[in-house]
């Protein structure tokens, strides 16, 4: 065992030589070897990124064929046991599959850039994320693929999610998927939350966060709490049906209500989480174009964090109609009523970064301030919901369906759309282009509002939910051929997206360094980044590194190019959790199989519970164990014996 | 608007009254609140937008204005109708939650993958029976219906009269409604509960209270005895075939699994508000009820050409 030694890291301008030095140590090797092992977080937020885009063309498909069943009434394009199981497994993809992987993947490639850090807090770890999510997302598919998709909706009630009436794989690959899927989720929430507590750069106070940081850590916390719930629901309902436990089966003495519990004290905060970020993003991107900081920063802030507190405390709005007690029901009315207002502060922020800007119309900014709106609509008929007697009407209609989508699409799809069209300068070097995106805003805008505007009338004409066809009542036909024009429409906007990512990374304008003239840190590192992000770790000195020089925020000036070289070894700087002092040098991993060891070693463990097979199960196992321990070697280089390094400041 | 007959903007019942003002008051808030924040929105980003061919990096950064108090003001603005909205759904909820503590009539309603069965109680045993996806209630007077699930969780919904209450396997919920006036009103299971869940529906028949006695009445009486041949060997298919699983009361066929058919000629539709009553839809259903309704618990019966005419002449008879 080596001396422990308190190094005090070196200070230096930033140059070549010294950069080249850091790429050698930092960069991953190529060919298959580094597909495998990389553990760069740039890498994989973007295979994040690409994946969950992929599911969401997916999800987007199986929507499309589900609103040409509904083009007209008594249509019979799908058999019902199709029907159940698109729409169920629309919702699982565009909500575990695409809307939470994304948010991970924008925040997997720009926090360390944001926050001035070299890497993640723990970036084997978050290989494992990406390769889990990876490998569940294939398993809920393959289900799906041999015709035992989910057939309960993403929500998947007992009993009829039980083996009584659901005798298939089908509730099987999804439940399994789920608590697989739970464990990337997991991992990587833990490491947003080590990463922002103690990777940013010196100076880096918790008020100077951005409020990407903001959303990401709140949602991470959140999914950190909740995500044990429905993991543990998932299983408890495998061992309902495979091992004739009685958890939910009520002639055995269980509850079905207890399902609902379970799922919806994780589904509701879920919900935040796959907005906040999103929020996140409009608060860090609009301020760019309207030339101005954003208004209230802190009060947007806190507001995130209250919003997911609220959010604990609002899960029995999904279940006002299941008979609860009076009592009960007007708590969670209340306070589903109550979160309204630190989503308004969110609003007027926004619109007042606008009134006192100066707006410029690029199509990033379009499709965050069309956020805006979107957010709206569907904030108000979340209120109206959250009126348990009014909700009595509502629920399980298509206004639902309405407002969940002005929720998941206005407040998920718009803000990401944008952040590509922001950041995709950063992550690839060139603009994507703004004419095809001005088409692309057009078409996705307007055909989001004809499926979905009118799908309130839908829904207040009393069309129930998750029908595999419609009666001819006045009304309900026009509007759902509205409907599915409109998400046809839509569909071909985000095909425009594609079109234009697809066509920008080859021949899109060029972008420098900082393309929009933008305020924060990953603006000050070369377009696409160096594999080690920041050649000296820079010291910040206010909220907006590199918009100090006119705002004359308080005189003293950030510092990009001198400061800490750290470039005896993979090495990055821990601070401390809310000043963000220097704290410790961070020695990080080398590229690994072991993540992805222990991913097919998971794999082969839950496709042996999948079929009962306890000798898979087994192989499965022991590789596990193996990934583990290789993972868990301790490594000279890392001094995962030694003690802390000395502070570097003073 | 109103002719929707799933529609919940307009109510014919006690309940759904209490409900419908506070639903229009939270619609034109929630209205108003759009109208005035892309009102706000477009003015803020007409009022000072750079001109289109500048790039965003050319356009200068200023602080501007401060303009917290956009949110000040707007969250005391916003604060007042959501108080509003709170303390009426607090009313409401307190009018609407409790079912009547003096009904004129308790059912039991149980929800079945894919139909309702409903059981009039009486104070004597002769007086309780029992039908399908047709509730009869009688005008002006509140109604106390006991929810039961016989598989998965359904819910029962007529919206014109009452809102949603789940129906769940292990608990007995309660719902209650109380009509206006003498018509028609749909109701329809809203809640996911499987393949049929689609065409779960039934009908509430309001009647005057002296029609509801007469139907009441009506209802209680067992199967009359057929009189043509062709009826009788209706009846013997009935008591061998169909009272596996169905109920005629004055038979032998005495099974509960499928909708009690005493008085099935009396009722408006058959698989569950699917299909209107007629010979024809009889006849279809019976003979490939599979091609009719995917999934329904009702098999095939591939009867013969005789059979089913002496079936249908046989169900004729049930009025």
């Amino acid at each position: 065992m080596r001396a422990p030694d308190y190094r005090t890291p070196e200070i230096g301008i930033d140059g070549a030589a010294h950069q080249g030095k850091l790429f050698r140590q930092w960069e991953t090797a190529p060919g298959l070897k580094g597909f495998f092992t990389t553990v760069d977080h740039k890498v994989i937020g973007l295979r994040y990124i690409v994946t969950a885009f992929i599911f969401l063309a997916l999800g987007g498909v199986e929507a499309l064929v589900m609103r040409m069943q509904l083009a007209g009434p008594n249509l019979a394009l799908l058999t019902p046991d199709e029907y159940n199981q698109l729409f169920s497994t629309h919702g699982m993809t565009m909500i575990f599959l695409y809307a939470s992987p994304i948010l991970s993947g924008f925040s997997n490639y720009l926090w360390p850039l944001l926050l001035g850090s070299r890497d993640m807090a723990f970036p084997r770890l978050n290989a494992l994320s990406y390769w889990i999510y990876l490998a569940s997302g294939l398993f809920l598919y393959a289900g799906f693929l041999t015709g035992n998709g989910p057939n309960d909706g993403w929500f998947n009630y007992v009993p009829n999610a039980s083996k009584a009436f659901n005798p298939g794989l089908n509730q099987d690959f999804y439940a399994l998927g789920m608590v697989f899927l739970g464990i990337s989720v997991t991992v990587g929430a833990a490491n947003f939350i080590v990463t922002a507590f103690r990777t940013r750069a010196p100076g880096m106070s918790i008020n100077r966060l951005p409020i990407l940081v903001w959303g990401t850590l709140t949602a991470s916390v959140a999914n950190l709490v909740v995500v044990p719930a429905v993991s543990l629901a998932f299983f408890m309902l495998w061992m309902d049906r495979q091992f004739g436990t009685h958890f939910f089966d009520a002639a055995g003495g269980g509850q079905a209500l207890l399902w609902q519990h379970l799922f919806w004290i994780f589904g509701h905060p879920w919900v935040y989480a796959i907005v906040l970020p999103a929020m996140g993003m409009v608060s860090d991107g609009l301020p760019v174009f309207c030339r101005r900081p954003l208004v209230g920063y802190s009060v947007v802030a806190l507001s995130t964090v209250a919003t997911m507190i609220l959010g604990f405390g609002v899960w029995v709005h999904h279940m006002f109609a299941t008979g609860l007690p009076g009592l009960g029901l007007a708590f969670f009315s209340g306070a589903s009523i109550a979160i309204t207002l630190p989503s308004a502060v969110a609003v007027f922020a926004w619109i007042a970064t606008i009134w006192h800007g100066r707006p410029v119309i690029t199509t990033a900014f379009l499709f965050f301030s069309s956020m805006i709106l979107l957010f709206v609509i569907g904030g108000v008929s979340g209120f109206m919901t959250a009126s348990v007697p009014v909700d009595w009407q509502l629920t399980d209609t298509y206004f639902v369906v309405a407002h969940l989508h002005y929720v998941l699409i206005g407040i998920n799809v718009f803000p990401v759309v944008g952040a590509m069209y922001f950041w995709f300068p950063k992550m690839s070097g060139r603009f994507l282009d703004e004419k095809l995106g001005r088409w692309n805003f057009w078409t996705m805008f307007l055909g989001f509002n004809l499926a979905f505007l009118p799908m309130h009338l839908t829904g207040l004409l009393g069309m129930p939910r998750r029908v595999y066809t419609y009666n001819d009542y006045p009304g309900w036909a026009t509007l759902n051929l509205l409907t599915s024009v409109g998400s046809f429409i839509f569909a071909l906007g985000v095909l425009l997206f594609f079109v234009n990512v697809v066509k920008s990374l080859r021949v899109g304008a060029k972008a420098g360094a900082n393309p929009w003239d933008a305020p924060t840190l990953e603006w000050s590192v070369p377009s696409p980044p160096p594999p080690y992000n920041f050649g000296v770790i820079p010291t910040v000195a206010s909220r907006h590194p590199l918009w100090e020089s006119r705002l004359e925020e308080n005189g003293v000036l950030s510092s990009m190019d001198r400061g800490m070289l750290l470039d005896s070894g993979k090495e990055t700087i821990a601070t401390t959790a809310l000043d963000a002092q220097p704290d410790m040098i961070l020695e990080m991993p080398e590229d690994s199989y072991a993540p992805v060891i222990l991913t097919a070693g998971m794999s082969v463990l839950f496709v042996g519970l999948l079929l009962k097979n306890w000798i898979t199960v087994a192989v499965g196992a022991v590789i596990v164990a193996g990934g583990i321990l290789a993972w868990l070697w301790p490594s000279r280089a890392l001094r995962e014996r030694e003690p802390a390094v000395e502070a570097a400041h003073g | 608007m109103n002719t929707s007959p799933l529609g919940y903007l307009n109510a014919a019942g006690t309940y759904a009254h209490h409900i419908l003002p506070l639903t229009w008051y939270t619609l034109v808030v929630s209205i108003g609140v759009c109208v005035v924040i892309s009102v706000l929105l477009w003015m803020a980003i007409a009022r000072n937008r750079v001109a289109r061919d500048v790039e965003t990096r050319d356009v200068p950064v200023e602080r501007g204005g401060n303009g917290l108090r956009w949110i000040s003001v707007g969250l005391c603005i916003s604060a007042v109708p959501l108080g509003v909205a709170l303390v009426w759904t607090m009313f409401v909820l307190a009018a609407v939650a409790s079912p009547p503590k003096q009904p004129a009539l308790i059912l039991d309603v149980t929800a079945r993958q894919w139909w309702w069965d409903v059981r009039y109680n009486g104070d004597q045993p002769s007086d309780v029976f029992e039908t399908a996806n047709e509730i009869h209630i009688p005008v002006g007077q509140p109604v106390l219906i006991r929810l039961h699930a016989a598989d998965v969780i359904h819910s029962f919904w007529v919206p014109k009269l009452s809102g949603k209450t789940d129906v769940i396997p292990g608990q007995t919920n309660q719902s209650w409604m109380q009509a206006d006036a003498p018509g028609r009103f749909l109701g329809q299971c809203s809640e996911f509960c499987g393949y049929q869940h689609a065409h779960m529906q039934f009908e509430v028949v309001a009647q005057t209270p002296e029609d509801f006695a007469a139907w009441r009445a009506s209802q209680l009486q067992p199967a009359p005895d057929p009189v043509t041949a062709e009826a009788k060997r209706g009846l013997d298919l009935m008591e061998t075939r169909c009272g596996l699983c169905h109920e005629v009361r004055g038979t032998r066929a005495g099974a509960v699994s499928g909708p009690d058919l005493t008085h099935l000629m009396s009722r408006r539709t058959i698989a569950a508000g699917q299909f209107d009553n007629n010979t024809g839809n009889l006849a279809g259903w019976i003979e490939v009820s599979q091609a009719m309704k995917p999934g329904s618990l009702m098999p095939n019966q591939q009867l013969s050409g005789q059979q089913i005419s002496d079936e249908l002449a046989y169900l004729e008879t049930l009025q």
